[in-house]
């Protein structure tokens, strides 16, 4: 099936997109100035950002999903509707997604290799999913590992964006003991701007914000060293959190059902991570800024962060021990105590010695001959 | 056969015990030890630093007795302590150490320098870095009987002046006597009213004493030296002489060190527990105070204030005693600004008023005294050791201060009430 | 290895290994001090003083009459550092979390602000102390390298403990992570340096008040 064909009905650029969905210029300037915020852009920049994207061509975008849940296209997908973030979705050109895509078997994987030809050096790759580097037999599509999918696939890609922890850091399937030795994006393509959409799943803001910076500047955002959108990571669940002051007046939860807990308190007794995680959870939130975890009555677990799989317990306070038992301390003290009792024994013979060895003193030997 | 480095170290290794080490482990070089003592005070000179007296003596601990110190050693890599490292330290664990104990007072982490000090002499001793003066003072005390070289001619002289002076008999190796008391050189030598006002007191108190004649010394070099062999031998003979007459109660004279060596080292150098009591002076004498067999009649007018010898109220735990004393015959009794356990030493305890090349930092040491005194304005000076008395008195003239020293002892003598 | 990697390296694998030689070398090294043991005192004590050690334990945290004015810096700064850094180390809640579960025990936790605030008094008195240590001669004559090293020791959990709660410099978890090190840095080294007097000078105070106990006279 030729892809031409079904372009044809569709508009050529995003501005007729959303005219034909009756958004007005007026709500898109809103969602526009909205953005800009979001992306810590000065607000005078809603206007250039409305005409960049309007007249932008609908991008060409290849999803590849490997190693993961569906859990990232379901929180994208399942954003309710009619959002305007749902439409920016509507107005790309999915070109290929093996979830959501109508084609299956040879015909799927000829519009990849056909948008792939089409858009060479110019299409968007997202990734959800890690990389099995183990046997290739643990995850392949229409025959084809993962591995070479995407090696093949992002040479001629613009950009990547990884979505979801998995994608960004090799997540839970890289958990210890990482049986199929799970790798991240970033750990095999070395040589495209790779853009990290951490979470699990990442929140559905965070993609439009960095498809509309794609589309308004033609490059990636600023990003952190862990190649995440700076203006969404910049700061900690735990630093925007509105149970803050709890923490600082020392007022914590010590059970998930004790007055505290129903008071609202700080969850960081019972194991809350966001101290140490860095996401937009507190701020935008979720489900149409109905709430987030803590909200909720849930302290973060840091589903963002690389490896939080393996950071210790969940429900164990961040300034726990990760594995220390008591009974450790108890061995050490009897290792401790064995050693004192060698070093004792051996003090002991070593006075007993001297004291075998003393010469009584008597006058004449408080003088030393003389040399 | 001769002291050597090899002796003077097993002598540490011997005498390092668990307070050592938990003293050594604490230290955190605060320096609040030199502040507490009169040779660093007085000279700001931080090598008298009480600590820092001590460092051969930490350095072998380090070595031998803690499992990094022994590693450090098995690959080399401390230092040992030799013989001029030894000798470099003697003016500082000697000439500069009165073993006053004010410092362990102060210090935070409770540590006892003068404990340590005492331990670390032994090994000093032993390896020949003792000071020429002490080595004399405790040869004499050996071979003659005495610090100062008397001999019992010398106190039976001294015994029938008293009794021609006072018409009382002095009462010599009388067995059975509830006391025997004993004398320091310096009383024999310098200060005879001692003796005249034991035998005043003993009578209005009707209680029967003895001098002993093969034990009237009652000073100990071997401690001072810091050879316990030697201090064990001068015990002994104190001991035995109170146990062949079987008294109840040794008294030991107005004697600092004295009074350490008898009453808390004594035991512990012969390995056993003593068969008779051993009491200061003055504690006898508070005893009978309170007793009601203490009788005075009049009062000094004079303004006058009291030395607390180091080794009798800070070391030896007589507070009261000498304050319940002087009330009794002194109507302007004036405290020092630093008294009792926090009194500042005369300067020449510890054998340092042996060491004839320590005079002069002695009489630096001693301008701290100076001020103590100046700032009561007393007229007479009180005090209960004869050897602080001497330098009391040696420290008041180098400076031109004309205030008398009194022995306590013969202050209440001399308010005894007559004919009773 | 990121950030979080290395904090989970830090709550984990060095925390064990920090706890282990700390817990082990603090017995050691109270076998070795009370193991060389003492001959008994064979001189009949006087009875005015019992207890005499376990109180001086706590009296000689207090200078005697006169001492403050000699050195006030050494006082007024040991005093400030010393609460400044109890209350940071017990005080703080997620220090709290810690103890617990080490050994069962909880208690309540101060404010952040006024924890914060006596660890800032700590710093500073530290850095005090340090001036003082450098300019007093007879301290700068007692300090070696182990001075410096035990005082650096105990101002980096002070100071990277400062910096992770006001995100100074660097970024949070990575600040966790260094302020985890450091206290277990503290830890490794406490037992064998003089910071060790956390420990023995209880027992350094209890033989001073025993020693003088026995003679009668409270130390």
């Amino acid at each position: 099936m030729k892809k031409a064909q079904q372009t044809e009905v569709l508009p050529g650029t995003v501005g007729e997109g959303l005219e034909q969905h009756g958004v007005t210029r007026r709500e898109f300037l809103q969602f526009c100035t909205a953005m800009t915020a979001m992306l810590a852009l000065p607000p005078a920049m809603a206007g250039a950002m409305a005409e960049a994207i309007s007249k932008a061509r609908r991008q060409s975008v290849i999803w590849l999903s490997f190693q993961e849940c569906t859990g990232c296209t379901e929180a994208i997908t399942r954003s309710h509707s009619p959002t305007l973030e749902n439409l920016i979705f509507d107005l790309i050109s999915l070109d290929y997604h093996h979830t959501l895509q109508a084609a299956s078997g040879d015909a799927a994987e000829h519009a990849r290799e056909q948008a792939m030809k089409d858009n060479a050096g110019k299409y968007l790759l997202i990734v959800d999913g890690s990389i099995p580097m183990g046997n290739p037999g643990y995850s392949t599509i229409a025959g084809i590992s993962n591995y070479d999918m995407l090696v093949e696939t992002a040479k001629g890609a613009a950009a990547i964006v990884s979505v979801g922890t998995c994608a960004a850091y090799g997540g839970i399937p890289m958990a210890d003991p990482n049986p199929t030795g799970a790798v991240a994006v970033s750990d095999i393509v070395k040589d495209k701007p790779i853009i990290n959409v951490p979470g699990c799943p990442p929140i559905p803001v965070v993609m439009t914000g960095v498809l509309v910076h794609f589309l308004t500047f033609g490059n990636i955002p600023e990003l952190d060293a862990l190649g995440r959108p700076k203006s969404f990571y910049g700061e900690t669940i735990h630093d925007r959190c509105y149970r803050r002051p709890f923490y600082d007046q020392g007022k914590f939860a010590q059970t998930f059902d004790d007055e505290a807990a129903r008071k609202g308190w700080c969850l960081f007794k019972l194991g809350c991570k966001g101290p140490v995680t860095y996401n937009a959870c507190a701020t935008t939130k979720w489900n149409e800024g109905t709430s987030f975890p803590i909200e909720s009555g849930h302290g973060c677990i840091g589903c963002s962060e690389p490896n939080f799989w393996d950071a210790g317990p969940l429900y164990q306070a961040l300034s726990m021990p990760v594995s220390a038992t008591p009974s450790m301390l108890g061995a050490a003290a009897a290792a401790g105590a064995a050693v004192g009792v060698a070093v004792t024994w051996h003090n002991r013979s070593k006075k007993a010695a001297a004291k075998a060895a003393h010469e009584k003193v008597t006058v004449p030997e408080l003088k030393r001959e003389a040399k | 056969m001769s002291a050597t480095l090899a002796k003077g170290i097993n002598s540490f290794k011997e005498v390092l015990d668990a307070p050592i080490a938990s003293f050594f482990s604490s230290c955190v070089h605060c320096g609040l030890c030199a502040e507490a003592c009169l040779f660093y005070t007085e000279t700001g000179d931080p090598k008298y630093t009480p600590i820092h007296k001590l460092e051969p003596l930490r350095r072998v601990w380090q070595q031998e007795y803690t499992l990094l110190g022994k590693l450090g050693k098995m690959l080399g890599l401390s230092k040992p302590v030799t013989d001029e490292e030894l000798e470099e330290w003697k003016p500082l664990v000697y000439n500069s150490c009165t073993m006053c104990s004010r410092c362990a007072m102060v210090c935070p982490v409770g540590n006892d320098m003068t404990y340590m000090i005492r331990k670390m002499r032994e090994g000093m001793a032993a390896s020949g870095h003792a000071p020429a003066g002490l080595v004399s003072a405790t040869t004499r005390s050996v071979e003659i009987g005495s610090p100062m070289g008397i001999r019992l001619p010398a106190v039976k002289a001294q015994m029938k002046h008293v009794q021609d002076d006072t018409g009382i008999e002095i009462p010599m190796d009388v067995a059975g006597a509830e006391y025997m008391v004993l004398m320091s050189s310096m009383e024999i030598i310098n200060f005879p009213e001692y003796l005249a006002a034991i035998a005043r007191i003993m009578k209005q108190a009707g209680k029967t004493w003895t001098l002993c004649s093969e034990a009237f010394e009652a000073t100990n070099s071997g401690i001072q030296i810091g050879a316990s062999d030697i201090a064990k031998v001068l015990v002994q003979r104190v001991v035995d002489g109170a146990e062949k007459l079987k008294v109840k109660t040794v008294i030991s004279p107005e004697c600092g060190h004295a009074f350490t060596a008898l009453r808390w080292e004594g035991p512990n150098l012969i390995g056993r527990a003593y068969t008779f009591d051993v009491q200061h002076i003055l504690e006898v004498l508070d005893d009978f105070r309170s007793a009601g067999l203490l009788k005075t009649s009049g009062f000094e007018e004079a303004r006058l204030t009291f030395h607390d010898p180091c080794q009798i109220v800070r070391r030896g735990g007589l507070l009261d005693q000498p304050r319940n004393l002087l009330n009794l015959v002194a109507k302007n009794y004036v405290e020092t600004k630093d008294h009792g356990k926090m009194n500042w030493c005369c300067g020449g305890g510890g054998g340092v008023s042996a060491i004839e090349e320590a005079e002069p930092l002695r009489l630096q040491a001693f301008k701290v005294k100076k001020a103590q005194l100046e700032e009561t304005g007393a007229k007479t000076l009180v005090t209960a050791c004869a050897n602080c008395r001497i330098v009391l008195e040696e420290g008041l003239e180098h400076y031109h201060m004309n205030i008398p020293v009194v022995g306590l002892t013969e202050l209440i003598a001399e308010h005894l009430k007559e004919g009773e | 290895m990121n950030h979080l990697d290395l904090l989970t390296f830090a709550r984990g694998s060095a925390l064990n290994w920090a706890l282990i030689i700390f817990t082990a070398g603090v017995v050691l090294r109270l076998f070795e001090i009370l193991g060389l043991g003492r001959k008994a005192d064979l001189a009949k004590p006087r009875l005015d003083s019992p207890g005499s050690g376990w109180r001086t334990m706590f009296t000689r945290s207090l200078p005697p009459e006169g001492m403050l004015k000699r050195d006030p810096v050494t006082y007024i700064g040991g005093y400030v550092f010393h609460v400044g850094l109890f209350l940071g180390i017990f005080f703080f809640a997620p220090h709290i979390e810690f103890f617990r579960s080490m050994t069962g025990l909880g208690w309540p936790a101060l404010p952040s602000a006024l924890v914060d605030a006596s660890v800032v008094a700590a710093i500073v008195a530290l850095a005090a102390l340090l001036a003082h240590r450098l300019n007093n001669p007879v301290k700068r004559m007692l300090s070696g390298f182990g001075d410096y090293l035990a005082w650096a020791l105990t101002l980096l959990p002070l100071l990277t403990g400062y910096m992770a709660y006001h995100h100074l410099f660097v970024e949070y978890t990575l600040m966790l992570a260094l302020h985890l090190f450091s206290v277990e840095l503290l830890l490794v080294c406490l037992p064998f340096t003089k910071l060790f007097h956390t420990f023995s000078v209880f027992i350094s105070r209890w033989y001073n008040g025993e020693i003088f106990g026995r003679k009668g006279v409270a130390s």
